[in-house]
């Protein structure tokens, strides 16, 4: 450790071979400690998060495919390109089960989110530490050259084995063969360790956090597109399929004809990787990006210029994710429209649990309530919105903006007409692409201009929330009340009918008040109702906003 | 004319603890008015108060005449802010906020803006998370000075700058004033104020100590003499008005009262004088005369 490593310009010096071996990964242990601990809460939430879905899929699919023609059907809308596209090659379509679906259709899905994970904790204990500066503090100390990126590797390595340990325990204890869950673990975990190292590779290019997870996220998004065109190609897979990690992770047959060696050209690719995050380390400065950051507007477009702008501006990225999240689970609910009125055709006392109207249209029906559980989604989101003005005034912004020729009732105004807004895009979205699910589903094109239509009907009670919401942050009063009542409401409106609650408070709670659109009318009186309360929620907000005095 | 700025007796609170007790403050037009004091003294509650970001409690605040609680909109075009910690929005890059500041409060003068982004030597195309403290100060007085406005509201505006950049600071705010706007400074950093201000005022513990001309209140405290002389200069310790005197070498040093200093001076120029200084009151010596119980040196000055 002298200055030629601390100050190492473009290819470093060569140095004495006994000298370079172990100085640059001097304090690692240390380090990865420190970084495990800082991730102490963060990983066991991935892990519980990836495989509770799996939890979740396992006791869903059962109600949905109760019999193995049910799951044929389902398998026959897989052999479709465009449902290969979607999920996977397509192993054991000709007689699925659950294992085999889980490892044809989620393996995908779940390896994005392990190779997610994994992006973000590299970034966030590689570049982002450089970007606040912190990792000048530690590099100064007694560390090598090497030990944070080491640190941070380490960290995602054991992020993956505890997903991948989490992540077999579900799959055994629900009951899957214990080699082909293990495939279908360790697939996911591979995939992860593949994207930590491109995300190391991506932090030594990129200058900015943001960028650098976005580059490893496009590497993502391009090796998920890779397979699915090899995929839809052709049953089994074609060579596309083959030039992507997550195409490999697939590729190992679970549960129909196992074989482990297309996982080992996952753990190649990620040492590969790695080992070319380590050259490119050593060619930089500490906080220096290989790729220079792109330089911004250097004057606002006129659309930034106004309240409304500045917020849209601000909520922008969030709602293009919810947007995805949402239109991601919307179709996959939806795809599972023909098993749906098949399973309901056999059993026709779930029907009227899930409120189909017996001789009504029973898909349409379910859907219908299906709504209701996005509708719920799109009202944690309008909350979330709102409270980031809270955040906005804590930290000083809004006093910046309203010591401007800006009103209070107008930053207010401004503000809401944009969450107001996104909220009613995602509805219609969510609405659009659960429809189009279930119309891919059961053939009928029909069905999502239908839904996107119907999922506007929550659009006032979703708005009455953001008025509560909005109207504790005028009066300042805790936002944990808010999330109190949504989260009663959400309860009620979802486990309600299976706890059997007397029907007189489920008509009463918000999202049992809206009509089940398009298997019932819509009903213009409690809608009508329900944008009055927000609207006087929202006016009883700024009144009280006006009177207060700012946090900051 | 009206006072721009016409505080009196204004009181705030937050909860038990009294944030400002009984202000006074008068800005009148086209002066630079300095508001000096520690960390803590209730200048930023005031200048909050004055923007209607925060209620009066008790008192009169007048700003151009109006209510700032009321009629905070109207006032707002007529003035900027520059707060003392600058949160920018972390998407937007510099350029993006001066120009939203600016067009909140009226419009965009491109060539204004241009100009005054050359002289601060601030790159309008970085995201503003990554400017550091002194850049996102650069970016809110880019947008105060380039807004066509009558007052300057500048909460401890240099507090990330470095000197040169405080130098055009100075620059840009003598050519404001230059052009009739008024400006209430907030600072403690004395040789700023002592640079820019015509009159100031000094609060502690959310109450007006001083308030008058620099000159006014230099008269508060002595000037510090330093001098040797051929002859003996210990006599002259023993002069009416002259404090504190300390040999130091060949050469004596004490503190003299404003009108004690014409009798000194005849007296010292009779011991043939090899070298001198004399430094006036600065304002870290008010400082201290207001706030310096904790210094047992300082006179007991009525403080209270």
């Amino acid at each position: 450790m002298t200055a030629a490593t601390a100050t190492a310009p473009r290819p470093a010096p060569p140095r004495a071979p006994g000298h370079a071996d172990e100085a640059p990964f001097t304090g690692t242990v240390r380090l990865a400690r420190h970084v495990l601990r800082r991730d102490r809460v963060r990983i066991p939430v991935w892990a519980l998060s990836i495989s509770g879905l799996i939890g979740y899929f396992s006791a869903v699919l059962p109600i949905a495919y109760p019999d193995p023609a049910a799951l044929q059907a389902r398998a026959a809308i897989m052999k479709d390109p465009s449902g290969a596209f979607m999920t996977g090659p397509g192993y054991g379509l000709d007689d699925y089960t659950f294992g085999r679906l889980l490892a044809n259709e989620m393996v995908g899905m779940l390896a994005v989110a392990t190779a997610l994970m994994s992006i973000f904790l590299v970034v966030r204990h590689t570049r982002a530490e450089e970007e606040t500066g912190r990792a000048e503090l530690v590099r100064a100390g007694v560390v090598g050259r090497h030990a944070p990126l080491t640190a941070a590797l380490l960290d995602v390595l054991v992020a993956n084995v505890v997903v991948t340990a989490a992540f077999a325990a579900v799959m055994v204890a629900s009951d899957l063969d214990a080699p082909d869950s293990l495939a279908v673990s360790v697939a996911i975990g591979v995939v992860g360790l593949v994207f930590g190292a491109v995300a190391a590779v991506t932090a030594q290019l990129a200058e900015h956090s943001r960028s650098a997870s976005g580059m490893a996220g496009a590497a993502l998004g391009l090796a998920y597109v890779l397979r699915g065109v090899g995929d839809a190609r052709q049953l089994g897979g074609s060579a596309l399929s083959w030039a992507s990690p997550i195409g490999w992770a697939q590729q190992t047959r679970a549960f129909v004809d196992l074989r482990w060696w297309p996982l080992l050209l996952c753990v190649a690719l990620a040492v590969a990787l790695t080992a070319l995050a380590y050259v490119l380390a050593g060619r930089r400065d500490v906080g220096a990006g290989l790729v220079p950051a792109r330089a911004g507007r250097a004057d606002a477009r006129p659309g930034l210029l106004g309240v409304a702008g500045l917020s849209a501006r601000m909520e922008r990225g969030s709602v293009v994710g919810w947007a995805i999240g949402l239109v991601v689970f919307a179709v996959l609910t939806g795809s599972m429209g023909q098993g749906i009125v098949e399973s309901f055709e056999d059993q026709p006392q779930l029907a009227e649990i899930f409120g189909g109207a017996g001789e009504g249209d029973i898909l349409r029906g379910t859907l219908a309530s299906f709504l209701g559980f996005f509708a719920m989604a799109v009202a944690v989101y309008v909350v979330i919105a709102v409270n980031r003005l809270r955040r906005e005034e804590d930290e000083g912004r809004t006093a910046a903006v309203l010591a401007t020729g800006v009103s209070r009732a107008r930053w207010l105004g401004g503000s809401l007409l944009v969450t107001g807004a996104a909220a009613t895009l995602l509805l219609a979205v969510s609405g659009l692409a659960l429809g189009a699910g279930a119309g891919a589903s059961v053939g009928d094109s029909s069905l999502a201009g239908q839904f996107a239509l119907a999922a506007l009907v929550y659009v006032p009670v979703v708005w009455c929330f953001m008025g509560l919401a909005v109207l504790a942050l005028g009066a300042r009063v805790a936002p944990g009340w808010v999330w109190l009542v949504l989260i009663a409401s959400i309860i009620v409106g979802m486990y309600g009918p299976m706890m059997e609650l007397p029907d007189a408070v489920l008509d009463a709670a918000p999202f049992g008040l809206v009509p089940l659109v398009p298997s019932e009318d819509p009903a213009a009186l409690p809608l009508i109702l329900m944008v009055g309360v927000a609207a006087a929620l929202a006016g009883l907000a700024a009144a009280a906003f006006r009177r207060r005095d700012l946090t900051a | 004319m009206n006072p721009v700025i016409d505080v009196r007796a204004l009181t705030k609170s937050f909860g038990s603890v009294r944030a400002l007790d009984a202000l006074d403050l008068v800005v009148e037009p086209g002066e630079v008015h300095g508001f000096l004091g520690p960390n803590g003294a209730g200048k930023s509650t005031a200048i909050r108060v004055l923007l209607g970001l925060l209620r009066a409690d008790a008192g009169q605040v007048r700003l151009f005449g109006g209510d700032p609680w009321a009629d905070a909109v109207d006032l707002h075009h007529r003035l900027a802010y520059v707060p003392g910690d600058v949160n920018l929005w972390p998407k937007l890059t510099g350029g993006e906020a001066i120009d939203l500041f600016c067009s909140l409060r009226g419009s965009v003068d491109p060539r204004r803006k241009a100009d005054l982004l050359e002289r601060f030597d601030l790159d309008p195309t970085k995201k503003t998370r990554t400017y550091s403290k002194g850049n996102r100060q650069k970016v809110a007085l880019v947008a105060a000075l380039a807004s066509d406005v009558e007052l300057l509201v500048l909460d401890e505006p240099t507090s990330g700058l470095d000197p040169l950049m405080e130098l055009v600071f100075q620059q840009c705010v003598t050519e404001a004033v230059a052009s009739g706007t008024t400006v209430l400074l907030s600072s403690h950093i004395l040789a700023e104020v002592e640079k820019l201000c015509d009159r100031v005022t000094i609060i502690r513990a959310g109450t007006a100590v001083q308030s008058g001309t620099l000159a006014e209140l230099r008269h508060l405290t002595r000037s510090t003499v330093a001098v040797s002389c051929t002859a003996d200069p210990t006599s002259v310790a023993g002069m009416p008005g002259v404090h504190d005197a300390v040999r130091d070498g060949a050469a004596l040093r004490f503190t003299v009262d404003e009108e004690a200093m014409p009798a000194v001076m005849r007296a010292l120029a009779a011991l043939d004088i090899v070298s001198l200084t004399v430094t006036p009151p600065t304002l870290e010596e008010l400082f201290v005369h207001h706030y310096g119980d904790a210094l047992p040196a300082a006179p007991a000055g009525g403080a209270r």
